[in-house]
């Protein structure tokens, strides 16, 4: 089991999380793991039950999690969002920019590089699924109300 | 041009400190190569047959003196006192020390410079029109868009690993400089017919393995939607690609393999939905970055006649100089390419000589041309001499703007550990075959571009004559393509027949074009006669 990286302060999700298509089976299950082919649209109409995303990352290149959690964001998932697999530190950054919340990586993360990489970045230059406040806004403070 | 603010500065700086603590992890061991590598890509840096390479990008290919003397400084003190300007407008540095890229990196970000997203899976430098904010035919200057969608694509967390690269052109004229549709992703800016600026967006370009034209899949895109769209085309690709085979990766496969229409429904439907989130840049923040590429104070009253009394001089002025839209100016274009040099390197030396004449002459701006030439884009007519003397005595007079020696090449199997076979050899050799004043000019527009292999850097495909290296049996092969194009009436090459060792193809070469002299129409280009005849009419010639 690996270590885990977690954002959250609620209360873990014990349950595993079963497979996209035998979550949307089960009416009771609270937890889901997508893999990287997975369309998590299909969780919409049963988003109110779901406690706990895993996106996995098979190989590091494979990018498709990102859009993933970004999409559940924007769907109005405020559960927990972890990525599991073949996550890279030096993208932890982008992941929390993207709404995951929580890491399980295969190999545990240093601390020191995790705090490297979140902090080391103090702008944004656009909007993701973590409210940061893009540079364009900051630029242009009148536009804060409109 | 544009400057940075704060918030640039601070991001260009926040890179530099990442990719120093990078490559302080992989120096000391704690990243194995295989780890370092997707980071390092991310930041240009190459580790190439001999030696790391870093590729710096040059936004839009703009960029002013201090600049310029900078990237010399670069050359002098941490390569060999040259650089190679790329198809991409950017720069490559060819035998760089990593445990010094960090530096190279600190000195860029002095003159708001960098090398982020320049390689590996990532959204590239922006490219466009080398002749931006002085070409006569352009409805507006491009590069303000283009900085614009710079900075809404640096660091973009939801593409952060996407399928493969993933590069962009902008134009706003209808003759097509930049080789709109061979990107992955295009836009000319247009005006409708009720008087509104907008987007044409082209898509599913690119060369490579598999080379496809970008197909229009839209007519007009307002321009404040911008975000949402290329955000709503990348996240369609980004979800749908294929992750199974490299070679099958990149957005074209994509957009072929569902077809131009079933890809676009996907892509405007994410559009739509993306627009719902409200996170496109507001008009005040284009208006603010539009404010920097303000035209310069251009004189008035100017003379428009040229002293052509020097012959040499006159022969320059043809082929070099290009119409401005302002009167009593000219756009000018600096030849890479003099006779049996490699194409796309300069020295040191030559770099800040061209700075200064960017500084005394063209309101501080130069540009760099995906044909990897260079262009002073405001120079007074008055002053073309003077310019020309300066070119010439620094060995940068060469008159062949378009002409056969003009020829695009890719580092090739001198450098790139992914090449076949070698590129610069043979362009040199062409170059000196053809070195002929008279001669060239008699051949007239004739763009030829040489790939040292399949993955199609020198843009072979688009070459009225192309050339392909290949690896047959363990030795140098050399496939010859006729009829491609890059301009606005784009073509893909095709392949004439079996391929050559490095003598014959310049022969080959040679044989095609005495054909085209032979049969061309009065005020043809070869491309011209190309397309009237067809490849059976030069087959003959080649293959005898």
């Amino acid at each position: 089991m690996a270590e885990v990286l977690r954002f959250r302060d609620d209360a873990v999700p014990d349950e595993p999380a079963v497979s996209l298509d035998a979550f949307l089976d089960q009416t009771n299950a609270a937890s889901v793991r997508i893999e990287a082919g997975d369309d998590v649209r299909r969780l919409a109409p049963v988003l109110d039950r779901v406690r706990l995303v895993e996106i996995d990352f098979p190989r590091f290149r494979d990018g498709r999690g990102f859009s993933s959690a970004r999409i559940l964001r924007e769907m109005g998932y405020t559960g927990e969002i972890k990525a599991t697999g073949d996550v890279l530190v030096d993208l932890v950054w982008f992941m929390r920019r993207c709404g995951f919340d929580s890491f399980a990586p295969n190999v545990p993360f240093n601390d020191e590089d995790v705090q490297a990489a979140l902090t080391r970045y103090p702008y944004v230059y656009q909007d993701a699924a973590d409210g940061a406040v893009p540079i364009w806004r900051l630029r242009h403070p009148e536009l804060q109300n409109g | 041009m544009y400057k940075y603010d704060q918030y640039d500065h601070a991001m260009v700086r926040a890179r530099v400190e990442d990719f120093r603590d990078q490559t302080r992890r992989r120096i000391e061991g704690k990243l194995t190569d295989d780890q370092f590598k997707p980071l390092r890509l991310k930041n240009g840096l190459y580790l190439q047959l001999h030696a790391y390479m870093l590729r710096v990008a040059i936004p839009y290919g703009t960029l002013n003196s201090t600049q310029m003397r900078k990237l010399a400084h670069i050359a002098r003190k941490y390569d060999r006192g040259y650089g190679h300007f790329t198809t991409r407008q950017n720069i490559q540095y060819h035998w760089i020390k990593l445990e010094e890229a960090p530096d190279i990196l600190a000195e860029l970000a002095e003159v708001e410079m960098h090398a982020i997203q320049t390689s590996g899976e990532s959204i590239r430098n922006i490219s466009a029109d080398q002749y931006a904010g002085a070409a006569h035919d352009e409805i507006m200057d491009p590069r303000p868009w283009a900085e614009m969608i710079r900075q809404m694509t640096t660091f973009m967390p939801e593409f952060s690993y996407l399928p493969r690269k993933f590069k962009i052109a902008v134009i706003a004229s209808p003759a097509d400089r930049a080789a709109l549709r061979w990107h992955d992703f295009a836009i000319r800016i247009v005006r409708n017919e009720a008087g509104e600026i907008g987007f044409e967006c082209y898509a599913g370009g690119g060369m490579g393995r598999t080379p496809f034209i970008a197909y229009k899949i839209r007519d007009f895109l307002p321009t404040g939607q911008i975000l949402s769209y290329l955000q709503a085309v990348l996240r369609v690709w980004n979800r749908h690609a294929r992750r199974d085979n490299i070679h099958k990766q990149r957005m074209k496969i994509l957009v072929h393999e569902l077809g131009e229409d079933e890809f676009r429904r996907q892509v405007e439907e994410e559009f739509q939905h993306f627009l719902t989130l409200g996170q496109d840049f507001p008009q005040a923040e284009y208006d603010r970055i539009a404010a920097y590429f303000a035209p310069p104070p251009f004189e008035t009253g100017l003379p428009e006649e040229i002293d052509r009394s020097d012959p040499d001089f006159a022969l320059w002025v043809d082929r070099q100089v290009a119409r401005h839209k302002a009167p009593g100016y000219a756009i000018v274009n600096i030849s890479l390419k003099p006779t049996g040099q490699i194409p796309g390197d300069i020295s040191a030396e030559q770099m800040e000589l061209v700075a200064d004449l960017a500084e005394r002459y063209s309101f501080d701006e130069l540009r760099v041309t995906h044909a990897q030439n260079l262009v002073l884009p405001h120079v007074r007519k008055q002053d073309l001499y003077a310019v020309w003397t300066a070119l010439n005595e620094a060995g940068l007079g060469e008159a062949n703007l378009d002409l056969v020696t003009d020829i695009i090449a890719c580092p090739g199997l001198d450098y790139c550990s992914l090449a076949n076979a070698r590129s610069i050899p043979i362009a040199q050799e062409l170059s000196r075959r053809f070195a002929d004043k008279d001669r060239q000019a008699d051949i007239g527009e004739l763009k030829l571009k040489i790939s040292g292999c399949i993955n199609a850097c020198g843009h072979h495909h688009a070459g009225n004559i192309g050339i392909l290296g290949v690896d047959r049996k363990g030795k140098e092969n050399y496939q010859l393509l006729l009829g491609g194009s890059g301009d606005e009436n784009t073509t893909q090459a095709k392949i004439t027949g079996p391929g050559f060792d490095e003598e014959g193809i310049v022969d080959a070469v040679e044989r095609a074009i005495e054909r085209y002299r032979e049969i061309r129409e009065p005020g043809e280009r070869f491309i011209d006669t190309y397309r009237r005849v067809g490849m059976e009419a030069f087959k003959e010639a080649i293959y005898g």
